[in-house]
């Protein structure tokens, strides 16, 4: 390209910052104008429910960023979230001692969540199988083991220190918004501040130059998996503690949508390479506050997927049109 | 980075000014809540059905009042469903629980604040509420029972279908089976659960149809697993089944009763209408007159012949 070319075909500064930006605009005046139109939004304790409601979708959208970042995809992320709780109730019910049962469920929790995300990454990564397909049959995998072990129904704990944690709230704030927040913290850090962050991008981006680069894109693809899986496996037991029980049907049912959804919005481009965690969490929180707003607007249920739909594409119109 | 800074700040500066100038407005006006699970089957869109049109009738009459219907696929929308009602100052709430342990949580924090709790046909992990409305599931098995027994004359080959493994379909089953022992002539082959699902309930007999040669009657458990039931008799073109017997009083099942049906001889009633009288408790609670005379209001099973379908006839009901 000839430099008169470059000149005229390049994009001011401000309009690419302003690209950036654009979920966290979105954000702030979708805020604004619920809360000037509708008095019950505004309310705190509102405010509140609404980032514990986006607390479990919005840490299963955390690790499908890493994933969407490097090239890939994870569609068993609601599935597994199902496996990991079923499990961890199930063996917090063996146990008599409260407390360790709890903390038994936690690290049951955690480590099938990280099991499931390490057979995806295998099968990804030694496999060679798209990440399309293969996680569509670990989601199948994942929810028929979860059915299995429960019997299609719902296990309840009878455990007080697991009720308690799901519905307590160190300083005023829910603790699965805490731990969403701690999460996105340190995700953040990970993608912006570290090596294995900036491999990621590269490999999504370019997965052929990061391999010349001496990149190891196997392994790296292989971690975003492995982290995708621990962070379903710490959304089921913050879902499971706040419900204090688990449906083997229905929980984390469609929650790989909403996380690519909210990953989506935020700025994370579905080709790979491109996004970041701050753009997530405002993706996560505009889906949370539109479901929210629609409720207290009184609008019909069942039509609250027609406009989530609406804004996904609309986001991605808006990401193209920067783009160019 | 810069506009990212400005934009956060900017909306913090917002909320604050908002939440700093807000306090929610006495218009006077008494809210309820209705917490219900969406119109999935049947009978849930016969709930749905009748808590819109009593949401009409009450709001219609007194135009203080304001019923926030809502509606949720799986327990924990319904959670999210009833943390949103509290948040809009509602005095009273019905809920119908999808499932009783996900939502015992939540209720307590309702009867916290002070709301004042019926709960609908399934009941909770915790006797919280203040006012519990339900059909009567012992006398449903019972009736249903005994409407079977007295058809097949005191003997024959049965088989049973249940529902989700819950307390009101253990109610209903013992009722049942507690009924059936007194004739020792009556064998049931087999009970399997059809998840109260149609689809369930036509795969289910399927299978019956294939394991037993020889079949008196069927107790369907519920109008939507009879409908499946009876779609996968008459593919099967099987003759040896007498009768089948459901349960709820669904439209299509009343309509065949009354046109006298030899294959639906009778229905016993458990009537969505319920979350009526639900919604009718809580408005007069929210009011400061209770009018429920005690804790529990049971609404009675009835038994649906061709003499009287005609009364339980609604065509306008999903249901």
């Amino acid at each position: 390209m000839s430099i008169e070319n470059q000149l005229e075909t390049r994009i001011p500064r401000w309009k690419n910052m302003l690209g950036s930006a654009r979920p966290f605009i979105a954000l702030a005046l979708l805020l604004i104008v619920c809360m000037v139109s509708n008095e019950n939004f505004r309310s705190a304790q509102n405010l509140l429910n609404i980032t514990r409601q986006v607390a479990c979708t919005g840490i299963a959208a955390l690790g499908m960023t890493l994933v969407i970042i490097a090239g890939g995809i994870d569609l068993s992320v609601g599935s597994l979230l199902a496996l990991s709780g079923v499990s961890a109730v199930m063996v917090m019910g063996r146990i008599s001692d409260p407390a360790a049962a709890v903390v038994a469920a936690m690290l049951v929790s955690l480590g099938v969540g990280t099991l499931g995300g390490l057979l995806n990454g295998l099968i990804v990564t030694a496999g060679k199988v798209p990440p399309f397909i293969a996680t569509l049959g670990t989601l199948s995998i994942f929810r028929s083991l979860a059915l299995y072990m429960a019997d299609a129904g719902t296990i309840s704990s009878s455990n007080d220190y697991f009720r308690a944690a799901g519905s307590s709230a160190p300083l005023g704030i829910p603790l699965a918004t805490l731990c969403f927040l701690a999460l996105a913290a340190v995700f953040a850090v990970m993608l912006n501040q570290t090596a294995f962050g900036r491999h990621v991008c590269a490999v999504g981006s370019n997965p052929r130059a990061a391999r010349y680069a001496a990149i190891p894109v196997d392994r790296i693809r292989f971690g975003t998996y492995l982290l995708a899986g621990l962070a379903a496996g710490i959304a089921a037991f913050l879902f499971s503690s706040r419900l204090n029980s688990i449906s083997s049907t229905d929980a984390g049912l469609s929650y790989e949508l909403d996380a690519i959804a909210g990953a989506i919005i935020g700025g994370t481009a579905m080709s790979g390479g491109k996004g970041s965690i701050a753009g997530t969490v405002a993706g996560v929180f505009i889906l949370g506050i539109i479901s929210n707003a629609l409720d207290m607007w009184g609008a019909p249920v069942n039509l609250q997927g027609l406009v989530k739909g609406l804004i996904i594409i609309v986001a991605v119109l808006i990401q193209r049109q920067n783009n160019d | 980075m810069k506009i990212r800074f400005i934009s956060l700040s900017a909306l913090c500066c917002a909320a604050l000014v908002l939440l700093s100038g807000c306090g929610k407005k006495d218009d006077g006006k008494i809210r309820i809540g209705v917490s219900i699970p969406s119109a999935d089957h049947g009978w849930t869109g016969g709930v749905v059905y009748w808590a819109e049109q009593t949401k009409k009738d009450l709001e219609r009459k007194d135009p203080k009042l304001e019923i926030i219907l809502s509606t949720a696929r799986d327990s924990s929308e319904q959670v999210n469903k009833i943390e949103n009602l509290m948040v809009q100052g509602i005095r009273a709430l019905v809920v119908l629980p999808q499932e009783p342990a996900p939502l015992t949580g939540v209720c307590s924090q309702v009867k916290d604040r002070g709301i004042y709790l019926v709960v609908v046909d399934r009941g909770l992990e915790k006797n919280i509420q203040d006012l519990t409305v339900a059909g009567d599931n012992s006398e449903f098995g019972r009736r249903c029972a005994e409407e079977m027994a007295g058809r097949l004359k005191g003997k024959g080959n049965i088989l049973i279908m249940e529902g989700v493994p819950c307390e009101v379909n253990t109610l209903r089953v013992n009722a049942f089976k507690n009924v059936m022992k007194k004739y020792p002539d009556i064998r049931i082959l087999e009970s399997q659960t059809s998840n109260w699902s149609q689809e369930k309930g036509l795969k289910l007999m399927e299978n019956f149809l294939q394991k037993y040669k020889q079949i008196d009657a069927v107790w369907a458990g519920d109008d939507d697993v009879l409908i499946g039931a009876l779609k996968a008799y008459a593919e099967s073109k099987r003759k040896d089944v007498k009768f089948f017997i459901g349960g709820g009083g669904a439209k299509a099942i009343v309509k065949r009763v009354l046109d006298k049906d030899p294959l639906v001889p009778v229905n016993v009633t458990y009537p969505p209408r319920m979350i009526a009288y639900g919604i009718e408790f809580a408005v007069a609670a929210a009011k400061g007159k209770p009018t429920a005379k005690s804790r529990r209001e049971v609404i009675p099973a009835e038994v649906i012949t061709p003499a009287n379908a005609k009364y339980f006839y609604q065509p306008n009901s999903p249901y």
